[in-house]
């Protein structure tokens, strides 16, 4: 039966799904139960947002806390999926990837392919990103691109919680490892999502909304972002098709070249910075296969080359918005050469 | 403070015990002797990192471990996986780049894995893999399989983040880990009396909670004996110990290094502390192995070392359809 | 105080996600006077397009909702009243309905009621409309669920008990089919009737439900009052097996969209919706098995498994066969093999005729009902309670 959750509890649904299935999932991070050698009582956060709370009780023994020491425990996770067992660990925010990032790109990534075929190495970083908690520079960063940058390294963005708890179990249940990238924005969003645990294949986008006029392909929250665009374009005349890659690597451009030769017209929304972001990167193998369906050029919205600032004003101008995306789909469909 | 070992437990081992750890470190010397040679002649592509003369350190710890337990290494990695069991000729081939080498020619000198023998890889990343043991030691602790995992390191990495987390996360969680510093002096050009802040690599165990010890590394007893302790402890749930080896490099960081950084310590060395010449020394005194036992293991190693450069040059090198397989198990 | 004849035209509820519809086109125009069940409407809800009928005999007063505009369920969309109903009447009626409309205050009408139930072990899910005492259960097709039923369930409730189940391994019931086999599935439909106390009931099935419920019939025949099959399975007809192994193993929109072209007579009927709802359920744990199960029970290589026949042949009770000419995934059988039952092809329906020509399906349970009082009523004025009874 399908009912309504957030996707904070789709994740967590899907975490205890899985640890209730497979003896060899197990989940670690700093503070995925919180009140290790302290006084009070364990279990005292459940993670810094309340992801993972429950888990701990639930599952003696499965749900490891650990020391602000992350190429340790990331180190950690990874080396024990190497023997078997199916870690998920957690990297509190994506901007404290600078210190564990060897042990992901450079063992984790690479095993497969430098060990000749011969490694498993099924681990899932779960990880925070994205901007609008006025958290700052250094906690609201999206940096996706950087790991889809990286062969070997499977990306996953969900952007709403029925995407959340399928992708999640999937990238569980996948052998290879796995970078799975929550909006901090997104978790207490809530949606329509089914008791029975389900999976979605990665490297198959969703068309999340139809249209003939215009492509927006949007990653993670900015689905959610493009969807309210198109309705306001809708009332102009002009109907977008929303596409949401669901993973971005592997990425699903098939979905994204089928539509673009339909519509003529894309827009690309990544609230990545702009210098070699999904957008970069989507907008140039669009131009590649598909240039001879363009009756304009495509369009990316994105943040600015800046970090994230602080002030709410600034954050609200470096986020992309619905207005953003709006003028954008308009000048590919008024464009004139 | 920590105290250096004496060895004295040469009666511990059974003749085919002492036979088969001195067949491990003559295969290493070999080996690496070769490499050298072999790579002068620009055959062998890229980097390597040569292990002669620290033989008894990967002798002297990987004689206790079976088919459960895991080790991790280093860029000078070649030592480690013939001790864990590695086949010698499926490394010369990957050293070559050839299909037929343990990674089929992906990896090369400093990714030779086998974790079939639960060799997690030589890594070309300075302190890469006390990070990856937690979790094999995790692991092992979550099965309850009595594993424990070994990492491997030199004094470089004594130095580098991801080790010193290693080692308190090692702690904290009670691992059955154990780590090796292999003091061999120098980081690449910079010695490490001057880059490791502390006398002692070992002085550090106790800032992570746990017993630290050193051995002369060119003595396969001492090393033996620490291990044996060490491993010990951490299969009866004692939790993680760090063992500093002390001993030399016969040869420079990578092949191709002038050592300009250095005296003539190496001549010394090779002389009068040489791993192989006291091991030899110590069973023939105390009547344990004869000579010609030993010189057998030599010329069998010889001819084994031999095979491998020529099956190794025979084989074929991958092809542009292997470039982009094994990158995702999927795809 | 309106007249009582004044009859409000309202959205209805079809199915359980519905929550408002879009009227495409009004088939009548204001002034024409119309029939209880004339068409009056085609309605664009996400999942599928169904035509609206009246629910009363008069003349289409006033559209309130015009073509292209949406409604909430419930919404009065138009007044259907007879003649000399005053003006000033209707217009009160509309200007409520307009101002209900307005501030979005719509009295959601009941749609089914959803619940759980086990048999043999498993969970079956189920939704039931109506509570009258003659029970209809309706029994889905291979990969279908209890929501198929949407444009049949509804007209059906208004005098009836109408159950629309979950087999095994569909919809929100348990995904273990056990064997898989017809035997499995017909118990499960007999012992969901005894859990829910039917005691005898008339059965719907559609494509394999059609051969699982004449299997029930024909091993409990006192459970059962009549059976409709819609285009049934195991009725020897030719089998487009590349449609069943193309939907059991499809794992993409890309994969999927083109074999669900096949199960209607016009393929705009597959909506973006339909292809959506039907990868989710592709994608919960344990439909994989059970479709390529299930499979095994349908299909003998690239010819039908099933030969449900013989069973038919042993059930006494009236049933009736609803089959679209354009079905592409199970051709009409032929007349032979389906006995005494009464065979309708109907124009303009493909596989899917319950959501196609919905009315067909309703008829036909309908007028099973009458042969059924017909039947009772002979047997009473014969005196023969357990004896030979010349059919109605």
């Amino acid at each position: 039966m399908a009912r309504t959750i957030s996707y904070r509890e789709a994740i967590n649904e899907a975490l205890a799904q899985e640890m209730e299935r497979d003896e060899s999932v197990i989940v670690m991070g700093e503070d995925n139960a919180g009140g290790m050698g302290s006084p009070g009582e364990m279990d005292a956060w459940g993670g810094v947002l309340g992801v993972t709370k429950g888990l701990y009780h639930k599952f003696p023994g499965r749900v490891l806390d650990t020391p602000i020491s992350e190429s340790a425990f990331i180190g950690a996770a990874i080396g024990a999926a190497t023997r078997g067992m199916r870690p998920v660990a957690e990297l509190m925010f994506i901007d404290f990837m600078g210190v564990c990032f060897d042990q992901i790109y450079n063992q984790a990534a690479k095993f497969r392919y430098m060990f000749g075929g011969k490694a498993v190495t099924p681990v899932v970083v779960r990880t925070m990103y994205g901007a609008g908690l006025r958290a700052a520079a250094q906690h609201s960063q999206a940096l996706y691109p950087i790991f889809t940058h990286i062969p070997g390294l499977k990306v996953v963005v969900p952007s709403s919680p029925y995407e959340a708890k399928g992708l999640l179990i999937q990238s569980i249940r996948d052998d290879d490892p796995v970078i799975f990238c929550e909006h901090k924005m997104l978790y207490d969003t809530t949606g329509e999502v089914p008791e029975e645990s389900y999976t979605i294949p990665f490297g198959e986008a969703n068309v999340a909304r139809e249209g003939g006029d215009v492509t927006i392909v949007a990653i993670g929250r900015m689905v959610s972002v493009a969807l309210e665009a198109a309705d306001e374009l809708a009332s102009s005349g002009v109907e977008a098709e929303v596409i949401d890659p669901r993973t971005t690597s592997p990425l699903d451009t098939d979905t994204i070249l089928e539509s673009v030769e339909n519509t003529g017209r894309l827009v690309v929304v990544d609230e990545a910075t702009p210098r070699c972001n999904m957008a970069t990167d989507i907008s140039a193998t669009v131009a590649q296969e598909a240039f001879g369906s363009l009756h304009a050029p495509i369009q990316m919205v994105t943040a600015p080359h800046t970090p994230v600032p602080f002030a709410d004003s600034l954050e609200d101008f470096y986020m992309p918005d619905a207005q953003k995306v709006v003028n954008a789909a308009k000048a590919t469909v008024g464009w004139k050469r | 403070m920590t105290d250096t070992l004496p060895s004295n437990t040469a009666h511990e081992l059974n003749p085919d015990a002492l036979l088969a750890a001195y067949r491990t470190m003559r295969t290493i010397r070999e080996f690496e002797e070769r490499v050298h040679e072999e790579f002068a002649t620009g055959e062998i592509p890229g980097f390597v990192h040569l292990y002669a003369g620290e033989e008894a350190s990967a002798a002297g710890v990987c004689v206790h471990l079976d088919d459960r337990d895991v080790l991790a290494s280093t860029h000078r990695g070649h030592g480690h996986c013939i001790a864990k069991g590695v086949d010698p000729k499926e490394m010369m081939a990957e050293i070559y780049g050839r299909v037929t080498g343990s990674c089929h020619g992906k990896g090369g000198s400093m990714h030779i894995a086998d974790l079939s023998k639960g060799m997690l890889g030589a890594n070309g990343i300075v302190g890469g893999g006390p990070p990856l043991i937690c979790g094999a030691a995790l692991a092992a602790k979550l099965q309850g399989t009595g594993g424990v995992g070994v990492a491997f390191f030199g004094d470089g990495a004594s130095n580098q983040g991801t080790t010193l987390e290693a080692l308190n996360l090692a702690s904290v969680w009670n691992l059955p880990a154990i780590f090796v510093a292999e003091n061999n002096g120098y980081a690449e050009a910079t010695s490490s009396t001057w880059s490791v802040a502390a006398d002692n690599i070992a002085d550090r165990a106790a800032g992570f909670g746990m017993p630290g010890v050193i051995v002369d590394g060119f003595d396969f007893f001492a090393v033996y004996e620490a291990a044996a302790e060490a491993i010990d402890r951490a299969r009866n749930g004692g939790g993680p110990t760090l063992i500093e080896v002390k001993f030399t490099r016969y040869f420079g960081h990578f092949e191709g290094d002038q050592q300009a950084y250095r005296a003539d310590e190496v001549a010394r060395a090779r002389e009068t502390l040489d791993c192989l010449k006291r091991f030899r020394g110590r069973v023939t005194e105390t009547g344990q192995l004869a000579d010609h036992q030993l010189n057998e293991i030599d010329n069998e190693v010889d001819r084994l070392i031999d095979d491998a450069v020529t099956e190794a040059k025979a084989a074929p090198k991958p092809t542009e359809a292997d470039l982009t397989t094994d990158v995702y198990i999927t795809y | 105080m309106a007249d009582a004849r004044i009859a409000k035209v309202t959205m209805p509820k079809w199915g359980l996600s519905m929550t408002s519809g879009r009227i495409t086109e009004w088939l009548v125009e204001e002034g024409t006077e119309v029939k209880a069940g004339a068409e009056l409407a085609e309605i664009d809800t996400d999942k599928i397009n169904g035509v609206l009928e009246s629910p009363a005999d008069g003349v289409l007063r006033r559209i309130i909702a015009g073509t292209d505009s949406s409604a909430p369920i419930g919404a009065t969309i138009a007044v259907v009243a007879p003649a000399d109903v005053p003006d000033a009447e209707i217009e009160q009626v509309v200007a409520e309905a307009e101002a209900q409309l307005a501030s979005g205050e719509v009295e959601e009408p009941q749609g089914p009621v959803v619940a759980t139930v086990e048999v043999d072990g498993r969970p079956i899910s189920y939704a039931t409309m109506g509570d009258g005492d003659e029970v209809v259960v309706l029994v889905h097709g291979y990969g279908g669920d209890k929501n198929s039923w949407l444009f049949v369930q509804e007209p059906l409730s208004r005098t009836r008990t109408v159950h629309a189940i979950d087999l095994p391994g569909h919809g929100t019931s348990g995904k273990d089919v056990g064997d898989g086999s017809l035997d499995t599935l017909a118990a499960t439909v007999l012992g969901f009737l005894d859990v829910v106390g039917a005691g005898r009931a008339h059965l719907v099935g559609h494509s394999l439900g059609g051969a699982v419920v004449t299997a029930a019939a024909a091993a409990a025949p006192d459970k059962v009052s009549a059976l409709t099959l819609v285009a049934p399975a195991g009725y020897g007809s030719r089998v487009d097996a590349g449609y069943l192994r193309g939907f059991a193993s499809a794992g993409s929109r890309r994969e999927l969209r083109p074999h669900l072209g096949k199960l209607f007579a016009d393929e705009s009927q597959v909506t973006r919706q339909l292809v959506d709802d039907l990868l989710r359920y592709k994608r919960l744990d344990g439909v994989g098995a059970a479709l390529e199960t299930l499979l095994g029970t349908l299909l003998d290589g690239d010819d039908q498994a099933i030969d449900a026949a013989p069973l038919l042949a042993t059930v006494e009770v009236p049933v009736t066969v609803i089959w679209g000419r354009a079905d592409k995934v199970f051709a009409p059988a032929d007349a032979s093999a389906l006995g005494q039952a009464k065979l309708r092809v109907v124009d303009g329906a493909g596989h899917m005729a319950h959501m196609e020509k919905p009315n067909e399906v309703v008829a036909a349970v309908e007028a099973a009902a009458g042969q059924q009082r017909a039947t009772r009523e002979t047997r009473e004025l014969v005196g023969n309670e357990g004896g030979e009874v010349p059919r109605a």
